[in-house]
């Protein structure tokens, strides 16, 4: 029988895209009929849209699929092991005493937003290169200090991300594929450097953790050997975290496997006790471990030829950047976004600064906003309603290639979270992916003041859709 | 005046729900003019010219939603543009947290694998692809969209005859499948007669005069208006006659198109001839070697909807002598012919139907010699949507000149109503004539939304002393949701003739004007 005639014998059961008033017209008859949220592909640009179109030509879209395949291989088979700790100086690639590592793609100091230069000024005094704000802030124009990308250095930032020599970094190593990850420590409190705080009290926090939290932790993973981030992540998903946002459960988790090995170390019981009350004093103390870890699977991804699976995201307050598995280092970039959300008592939207932060490696992992449905108590920080938590999760996988089994979502039949996601599903159904996030004060010196959901901007997707299609 | 703008990246809407969102705008406190457009080049163009373009409209791209709103004061201004924004917000699907949304037609085939049809209205820059998307998913496809090229038109119809699959369109307006009405169709009767239409309001017109003469529709398939051209060869028209006469619930095939190139006519005649099944062809303007054509193999042959309709009816046992063949009232036509003045002698018509307005334009062509419309291929008798009327005037308000960048005049009656009331001031005018069309996709009352042009164009009339002829043709059943007995009646409130068919619309036009020397 032809289809035809097989179409002529069945009910008609209908998928409609376009005008919806045909689609309820289908619908009064009684037809099932589903209605396509659609938008135009590539933002409606012919450039883009002859770019998707040579990407589906059969043979290369053999080739895509088979390259994304790989990919995706790679990052769900990562394994995340944090081994140790240590200064920046010593285990960073390309670290010096007169660098200063920032979130996002590259930018030059004076383009930088408010709470990036804030951080930036304030990192300088914290390693002497400056004796205050004001001197800081001559020094980083004077051509004597190294600005980089924290993505360029194995590295990922949180907030502003900026990151200096002796800073003391997670090492993560992602055991099937060797190589590693490093991000710093998180500094708890709002008023920090990350969000763009640099007075004395945010100096001081910085030394300490240099000179007692930095120093124990290193000795209790001497002692501890090895954590399987992994494994700790997918528990703390299923224990209401999104790892991005909420880490309730996360650094529960962090802390109860430290604990006998802190204990263990040679340092005074003031000093254990100062580390248990500051990681007490906030749950986000696990938040830059995740990051380390999204950063050490997905970077297994890297150089995979033709594979069009984002391996990075990430802002720095000006720019959003995307980096595509098969065009290696390249960077595609885009205005960064605002972030909307709720605002911490006596802060307006005019306070806001833009979208900032290498956070966004946990969403082009798989968790954060893409695992919001884990995360339903994390509804009131962010904004929106539970069941648009659970949507999130859901419609991530439009644009992903996979679920991840090792990071299940219980609410929804504990299916993976959406992984992988891929530069053509997103133009092609203009549905962007979700980032929830933290809003820093737009101007230095403040902090947070906020956190919401964001999106990337299309334009960036656009640039590697461009540089993808001329690749083949 | 005060001017609000708000552009919202990469938020799409469908033009016919933005329009809906414009009219509720501009209904809004203080607004004087509401916009709601995505910022395609030629939106772009129309707010340029209309001096509501801003350097934020000017970078925006196609995927962009633009919204503005104009006051007639300040006060007003914010909150018409809060007001016009909340007018966006569109209710979930279902209410149920489980409801999916599919963002592309890919994604939804493989979720419902049940699905068995695309209807495509997106823009035509992107309806190819997603046509052949569709195709790729296994999914037959109607293609509404027009502004499809040639090539893409062709590509798509190889796919799908490799596929086995229907490609009806583009530029598809008319389908009914399994008793079920796709876009711009009619609400008739399921029967046996089985239709595959190369035009959108022919297919429903004949759909409507067989549900009329008491027969029924198996099946209605649409192929698009460019099928039976030499290019595209009638791929769908030849895969349709197949489906068709495989279906074991289709006694009688009738194939309707505009004048198709003689030798696409004669493949899908042979076609027709190698089926068992009894057919019918109703080839509007067709020559007289397209008629020899058909009667060498056996066909039976029409040039006109009504005849046509009524064969087909014949071949499934229906006795003629039962029904009410509405034929073609003599003293209705003497009446008006004495109360037009000599001068009153043209006929001026403003259709929505491309295909019926083609059949009536015929039909005076038969009579007169000069006979101007916007859809006349001969240049000499071609007119432009904006030229004024020369003698015997035919406007297809469906037309593209008409409709890029506009709803449909079946949705938007706009600029129809404009050109009417510039008709009912010309003295030379002796009938205006207008379809108004019935079902699915159309205006709930479309002849209610003229009712104050027809009083006004009246009275203008009569304050002249000569009479204005209006005639009237209502394309639909009584089984459409909009009551075409109201329909009727409304026009009888205002003096508007009513005819019963397209034919006879066209036949009583070119009579209701002819002059005794003519006749």
């Amino acid at each position: 029988m032809s289809p035809i005639t097989d179409l002529f014998s069945r009910p008609l059961s209908v998928i409609s895209v376009g005008a919806a008033m045909f689609a309820e017209d289908i619908a009064t008859q009684g037809a099932p009929v589903t209605h396509l949220e659609w938008s135009p592909p590539g933002g409606g640009r012919p450039d883009i849209v002859a770019a998707l179109t040579t990407l589906s030509q059969p043979d290369i879209a053999a080739r895509i699929e088979a390259a994304n395949a790989e990919a995706l291989e790679r990052i769900i088979g990562s394994q995340p092991v944090l081994v140790g700790f240590a200064p920046a100086l010593e285990v960073v690639p390309g670290m010096t005493k007169t660098t200063i590592l920032h979130a996002g793609p590259p930018i030059e100091y004076e383009r930088m937003a408010g709470a990036m230069k804030g951080a930036v000024t304030g990192a300088l005094v914290f390693e002497g290169l400056a004796a205050d704000i004001e001197e800081a802030d001559v020094v980083a124009r004077s051509g004597t200090i190294t600005f980089s990308p924290c993505h360029e250095h194995d590295c990922v930032g949180s907030m502003a991300g900026v990151t200096s020599a002796s800073m003391f970094m997670h090492i993560v190593e992602n055991r099937p594929y060797g190589n590693r990850a490093f991000t710093n420590l998180s500094e708890q409190l709002a008023k920090i450097l990350r969000m763009g705080a640099n007075d004395q009290s945010v100096i001081d926090r910085l030394i300490w953790m240099r000179d007692v939290l930095g120093p124990i932790l290193r000795e209790a993973m001497i002692s501890a050997k090895e954590i399987d981030l992994r494994m700790m992540l997918a528990q703390a998903l299923h224990m209401g975290d999104e790892a991005h946002n909420r880490n309730n459960a996360g650094t529960a988790l962090l802390i109860q496997a430290l604990t006998p090995h802190i204990l263990n170390s040679s340092f005074s019981t003031k000093d254990q006790q100062d580390v248990f009350n500051f990681v007490l004093s906030s749950e986000y103390f696990s938040g830059p471990t995740w990051m380390a870890a999204s950063k050490a699977a997905l970077d297994s991804a890297k150089g995979i030829k033709d594979s069009t699976v984002v391996v990075a995201m990430c802002r720095n307050g000006v720019d959003f950047g995307i980096r595509v598995a098969g065009t290696g280092d390249q960077w595609f970039i885009g205005p960064a976004q605002f972030v909307e959300g709720p605002l911490f008592a006596g802060f307006t939207v005019a306070d806001k600064g833009l979208d900032i932060g290498d956070s966004a490696i946990t969403e082009t992992y798989g968790i954060g906003g893409f695992a919001m449905a884990c995360a339903p108590a994390i509804v009131p920080l962010v904004g929106g309603t539970v069941s648009e938590a659970i949507e999130y999760s859901r419609s991530m996988m439009q644009i992903t290639t996979a679920t991840n089994p090792n990071l299940t979502i219980p609410i929804l039949g504990f299916r993976g979270v959406a992984t992988g996601i891929d530069v053509r599903k997103v133009e092609e159904t203009g549905v962007l992916p979700v980032i929830n996030t933290a809003i820093a004060h737009k101007e230095a010196g403040i902090g947070m003041i906020g956190a919401g959901l964001t999106h990337p901007p299309l334009e960036a997707f656009h640039e590697a859709t461009l540089a993808l299609a001329a690749s083949f | 005046m005060s001017t609000r703008t708000l552009v919202k990246k990469n938020t799409y809407i469908d033009s016919v729900s933005l329009m809906s969102i414009s009219t509720k705008a501009n209904a809004l406190d203080g607004v004087t003019n509401a916009v709601a457009a995505m910022a395609t080049p030629m939106n772009k163009e129309i707010l340029t010219n209309q001096g509501l373009i801003t350097a934020e409209i000017r970078d925006a791209t196609p995927g962009d939603l633009v919204l503005i709103v104009v006051t007639s004061d300040e006060e007003s201004a914010d909150a018409a543009l809060e007001g016009l924004v909340a007018l966006l917000d569109r209710k979930p699907a279902a209410d149920s947290p489980d409801s999916v949304t599919y963002h592309t037609l890919a994604s939804a085939a493989e979720a419902r694998t049940e699905a068995n049809m695309a209807v495509i209205s997106v823009n035509g820059a992107f309806a190819a692809r997603e046509a052949h998307s569709a195709l790729d998913s296994g999914l037959n496809v109607m293609l509404f969209s027009d502004n499809v090229s040639l090539d893409d038109e062709i590509a798509l119809k190889n796919k799908a005859h490799e596929k086995g699959l229907l490609m009806m369109g583009p530029d598809c307006g008319t389908a009914i499948l399994n008793g079920i009405s796709l876009c711009f169709a009619n609400e008739v009767r399921r029967g046996r007669i089985g239709i595959v239409g190369a035009s959108g309001t022919g297919s429903q017109e004949m759909s409507v005069r067989i549900h009329d003469f008491g027969g029924g529709i198996s099946q209605l398939l649409g192929t698009g208006g460019r099928d039976l051209s030499k290019e595209v060869g009638g791929i769908m028209m030849l895969d349709g006659i197949a489906a068709l006469d495989a279906d074991p619930g289709t006694d009688v095939i009738v194939v309707i198109s505009k004048p198709p190139a003689a030798e696409v006519a004669a493949i899908v005649l042979d076609r027709l001839a190698a089926s068992d099944k009894p057919s019918v062809a109703c080839f509007l303007g067709a020559g007289e070697d397209i008629r020899a054509a058909a009667e060498q193999r056996g066909i039976p042959f029409f040039d006109r909807t009504k005849p046509a309709a009524l064969e087909a009816v014949k071949l499934t046992g229906i006795r003629e002598e039962d029904l009410d063949l509405h034929s073609l009232n003599w003293p209705l036509i003497e009446e008006v012919r004495g109360k037009l003045t000599p001068e009153a002698r043209y006929i001026r018509a403003l259709y929505c139907g491309g295909t019926i307005c083609d059949e009536a334009m015929f039909l005076a062509m038969e009579k007169y010699d000069d006979v101007y419309s916007n859809i006349r291929k001969e240049a000499e008798f071609k007119l432009g949507g904006t030229d004024p009327s020369r003698a015997h005037t035919f406007l297809d308000f469906g037309e593209d000149e008409f409709t890029n960048g506009k709803p449909h005049p079946m949705i938007d009656p706009s600029n129809r109503i404009a050109r009417f009331m510039e008709e009912a001031k010309d003295p030379e005018v002796g009938v205006i004539v207008l379809d108004f069309v019935l079902g699915y996709g159309s205006n709930p009352d479309p002849v209610g939304v003229m009712m104050p042009a027809f009083r006004e164009a009246k009275a203008l009339a009569a304050s002249e002393g000569r009479h204005l002829e209006i005639l009237a043709y209502i394309l639909g059943t009584d089984a459409d949701s909009q009551d075409i007995d109201d329909q009727v009646a409304k026009l009888a409130e205002v003096d508007v003739t009513w005819a019963s068919s397209s034919t006879n619309t066209g036949l009583l036009a070119r009579e209701f004007v002819s002059k005794g020397d003519l006749a």
